[in-house]
């Protein structure tokens, strides 16, 4: 053995980190190649100009982000403000921000309910929030569908006691999508919720009453404050994933009620425009990464005890 | 004699969590009954009988669907997790080095992404490459789920390994244990439940995906969920019912098992 | 080990060690915690490389060497059982990583089934034992493939104090009957004083002094040995004269004492001398070397420790059984005098 001590712990060393590349390497690749890569091909696709039956032409064009701001008129050329996707933009804020706030309004109760469990029991109700959460999201949009549809059992049900002659139409209606995205969303809004709740010190909740609080103002004063970040984490997962639904919007809203996701399919299929397609989706991966964004800097504020 | 003051307790909220749990189980249990209707309804009752069960069974689109979606899930969950398995040893208890911040997002990347941005990037890709190679198999899909399902994967494996003491793997060395004989005869047991749990968690999230497969698939290669997103559009017999339960039935299987295999390992020495 | 150093960045946590092990001896590195002794064990385990010098077994430089490829075994702190195994199956181990056969793996077995007194208890998992036998269960795992060095890593400090003073007689035995040896790593200077055959005193890094518990609770070189184990009385005095290994120092009382000192120095002007409490002893005023003002007594059970305000300055204590029941003579605030026994008082190095 003619090596010096340091080289031999420096080799040591480049070995250790060396193996780790190498055992990391397949699933850095199969990402990268399958789900990270592809990215930055839709950031050149929405550069491009559209090929005439889909696809794309290899011309460099803005006509892609012009479309997403602006239509142009087929006729006379005249430019204006693509009302249509503005609205189909707002209208997914909307309905996403809607389903935060009712996921947030059901949610809460239910996560202060199982976190003030015994301990041993708390394992069970964790366990069925996160069984319809492991289920197939088709497969509950189904089963909201089956609920709310016109022959469905809830009208079935009404009129059959009389209290409707007619059935509702609740199918392909806003109240149908947010309905059916607080249903499918809510365990992504309990399990932070929980996970901020278990940790709280109930002695401070016994202080707030022994300084004259009522129950609501050691909710509001107390116990709201001490778990923001799990608020914050948990409207964060419920928004991001609610504002690029696509499943729910297809089944519950119909043709008309297009969310983004709807919308961007819809270049890639009928609209035969890929180049808008591409720009739509770096737009709204563009809103979700400002949420994280948003999501990190109170994590980490708060010590980072937000998700759990 | 009046009741304890219970600190925990807020007015309304076990109700509203009550009411909470029905919502989320009625329109399931529906669905569930619903599959056992002898009718053709899907909102009255007309008697037990398992005839769509039955009519699901001979129906060769759902068997031909069912089999692929099995197929892709499974290659695609060992795929996974044989890839999760090593980043996770790669990424856990080690000094920090250059690059394990970046291995780090990048593995969990694919959570990150809103699917429908995946899925149009995926179709872009395959859609070029399909022409480049004139393949146009399952592999499209499999790849696709195998990256989309490694951070699933990754998560449990990972967990496991972090509860496990770094001591354990330095006695076996110290036992005259090649690097190789320490992974095969301590390490990977030790593993085990965390790899199982990542397997099952894979499998069921490749199982469950609708949208990235809907974009990727080329003509005739449903999988059972994108075969239902096609149905739904039509009148819905309770054949998509008796679908749905047997799916929701393996799904829960599944989950179960993980639930009981994930559980924290107790603490060995203590 | 030759002038062994580790360097952790910029924090030296072994400085420059060059320690002898005898074979066949129960060797113990003690110190407080942070003074480089488990760095020490782990270099000789090949855990960690030295950055400086080299670890050689019989004359064999092994510090490049990796730990599987050492014929030493270590006897985890927190034991580190394989969890998923069974007892037998945990102290085969190392056999069958050596690839013996299986018939020679499961009479090794046996046989430190027997050694640890858990005969029987082969085909239980590991994770039902008690700590005391997972104890026994790690030494017999390191012991089986009969290591040529057996590295003891504070392998007590997670068990109760009735099941430690056991465990203290338990391994003094295992080390005469398999003839290994031993290098023992602990903060606690009972143990090593128990147990060891020659105990090296560590701090900030390096060895203060190697010697037998005898060597180095009676006649500690220098002041941090002195202080760390055991309870001293710190004098300062004046030599007077040496002669051969023995040397007369004054006191600050004018009374004259002889005293040994370190080898290697020879002892002029004003010194340092320690004086254990139990080497003294209290009499009416007059009768010893110091005099002074008797000004806190601690009844201890066994004991008695006398708090003495020496004239001049300083505490002195005296340690003294309490060979009969009842009051022991002597009441607070009262004149007394330390006599000290002849040949007790220790020069210091420094």
């Amino acid at each position: 053995m003619t090596l010096s001590a340091q080289d031999a712990t420096e080799q040591r060393q480049k070995k250790h980190v060396r193996d780790r590349w190498l055992l990391s390497a397949p699933a850095l690749i199969l990402i990268i190649a399958a789900s990270v890569g592809p990215l930055l091909i839709v950031v050149l696709y929405s550069f491009l100009a559209p090929g005439s039956y889909g696809d794309v032409k290899w011309e460099f064009s803005t006509e892609g982000w012009f479309n997403v701001l602006f239509t142009r008129d087929i006729f006379d050329d005249t430019v204006s403000l693509a009302d249509a996707h503005f609205s189909i933009f707002w209208r997914s804020i909307k309905l996403a921000f809607a389903t935060t706030v009712f996921c947030l309004i059901f949610g809460f109760p239910t996560a202060y309910f199982i976190a003030t469990r015994a301990p041993h029991n708390r394992s069970l109700w964790l366990f069925l929030i996160t069984i319809p959460f492991w289920t197939n999201m088709l497969i509950r949009t189904f089963a909201i569908q089956e609920v709310i549809r016109s022959e469905g059992i809830i009208n079935t049900l009404l009129m059959k006691i009389g209290i409707i002659s007619a059935p509702i139409q609740m199918m392909f209606t806003d109240f149908a999508i947010m309905l059916g995205m607080t249903y499918v969303f809510l365990p992504l809004m309990v399990l932070p919720l929980y996970a901020s709740l278990e940790k709280l010190d109930f002695r401070l909740i016994e202080a707030g009453y022994d300084l004259y609080a009522s129950r609501f103002g050691v909710l509001w004063r107390i116990i709201i404050p001490l778990v923001k970040p799990g608020i914050i984490a948990g409207s964060i997962l419920v928004f991001v994933p609610a504002l690029s639904s696509y499943v729910v919007p297809r089944v519950l809203g119909g043709g008309k009620n297009l969310m983004v996701g709807n919308l961007i399919e819809l270049q890639f299929g009928q609209g035969r425009n890929w180049p808008l397609g591409a720009a739509l989706s770096v737009t709204l991966v563009i809103i979700v990464l400002f949420a994280m964004l948003y999501y990190v800097r109170n994590a980490s504020k708060s010590g980072g005890s937000a998700h759990g | 004699m009046a009741k304890t003051f219970s600190i925990k307790r807020q007015p309304g909220f076990a109700t509203i969590a009550m009411f909470c749990f029905f919502l989320l189980y009625l329109p399931i249990a529906t669905l569930v009954v619903y599959s056992f209707n002898s009718g053709s309804s899907i909102a009255i009752w007309e008697g037990f009988s398992l005839r769509w069960f039955q009519s699901a069974w001979n129906n060769q689109q759902v068997i031909e669907a069912s089999v692929r979606s099995l197929q892709i899930a499974a290659v695609a969950a060992v795929i996974a997790t044989a890839c999760a398995t090593l980043a996770a040893i790669a990424t856990t208890r080690t000094a920090p080095y250059r690059g394990l911040t970046i291995k780090y997002s990048i593995i969990n990347m694919p959570l990150l992404v809103p699917e429908i941005v995946t899925a149009v990037a995926l179709l872009i890709l395959f859609s070029r490459v399909k022409v480049w190679t004139g393949y146009s198999g399952l592999g499209y899909l499999i790849v696709a789920h195998a990256a989309f399902c490694i951070p699933f994967a990754y998560m449990p494996i990972r967990a496991r390994l972090e509860s496990m003491d770094l001591s354990l793997e330095r006695a076996a060395s110290d036992l005259y244990a090649s690097s190789f004989q320490t992974f095969r005869y301590v390490t990977l047991p030790l593993l085990w439940p965390g790899i199982l749990a990542g397997l099952m968690l894979a499998f069921v999230i490749s199982l469950d995906d609708v949208v990235i497969t809907e974009f990727v698939k080329s003509g005739g290669q449903d999988t059972l969920p994108t075969y239902m997103l096609g149905q739904l559009r039509r009148v819905v017999t309770p054949e998509m019912n008796a679908i749905s339960t047997v799916f929701l039935v393996i799904s829960l299987a599944i989950v179960t098992l993980f639930f009981f295999l994930s559980r924290t390992p107790q603490k060995d020495n203590e | 080990m030759h002038g062994i150093k580790k360097w952790f960045g910029t924090f030296q946590a072994v400085d420059d060690v060059t320690l002898e092990i005898r074979s066949n001896e129960f060797f113990t590195l003690l110190g407080p915690s942070g003074c480089g002794k488990t760095t020490l064990l782990r270099m000789i385990a090949g855990f960690e490389l030295p950055t400086e010098g080299q670890v050689l077994l019989d004359g064999t430089d092994i510090s490049r060497l990796l730990p599987n490829q050492r014929p030493v075994n270590t006897v985890f702190q927190n034991y580190a059982l394989f969890p998923h195994l069974t007892v037998a199956e945990n102290i085969g181990f190392g056999l069958k990583m050596l690839g013996k056969p299986k018939s020679e793996i499961d009479s090794v077995v046996k046989d430190m089934l027997k050694l640890v007194h858990l005969e029987g208890r082969g085909n239980n998992p590991v994770t039902q034992l008690s700590g005391g036998q997972q104890q026994r269960v790690a030494l017999a795992r390191a012991l089986a493939p009969r290591p040529k060095v057996l590295l003891l890593d504070e392998p007590l400090s997670a068990l109760d104090l009735k099941l430690r003073k056991s465990m203290q007689m338990e391994l003094k035995r295992l080390q005469l009957e398999t003839g290994i040896t031993f290098v023992f790593v602990t903060h606690d200077q009972e143990e090593a004083l128990t147990m060891s055959d020659r105990i090296a005193v560590m701090s900030t890094g390096t060895v203060r002094q190697v010697g037998s518990p005898w060597d180095i609770y009676d006649r500690p070189a220098e002041r941090f040995v002195a202080d760390f184990i055991g309870e001293t009385n710190f004098l300062e005095a004046d030599v007077v004269s040496v002669s051969g290994d023995r040397a007369r120092v004054r006191l600050s009382s004018g009374a004259e004492i002889s005293a040994t000192y370190p080898d290697g120095v020879t002892p002029k002007g004003k010194v340092t001398i320690v004086v254990r409490p139990e080497h003294a002893r209290l009499g009416p005023p007059g009768s010893g070397v110091l005099e002074g003002v008797l000004d806190d007594i601690v009844y201890l059970g066994t004991d008695n420790h006398f708090h003495v305000k020496v004239d001049g300055g300083g505490t002195f204590i005296v340690r003294q059984q309490n060979a009969k029941s009842g009051p022991c003579g002597f009441s607070e605030q009262e004149r007394v005098s330390i006599a000290i026994n002849d040949d007790v008082a220790q020069i210091l190095r420094d």
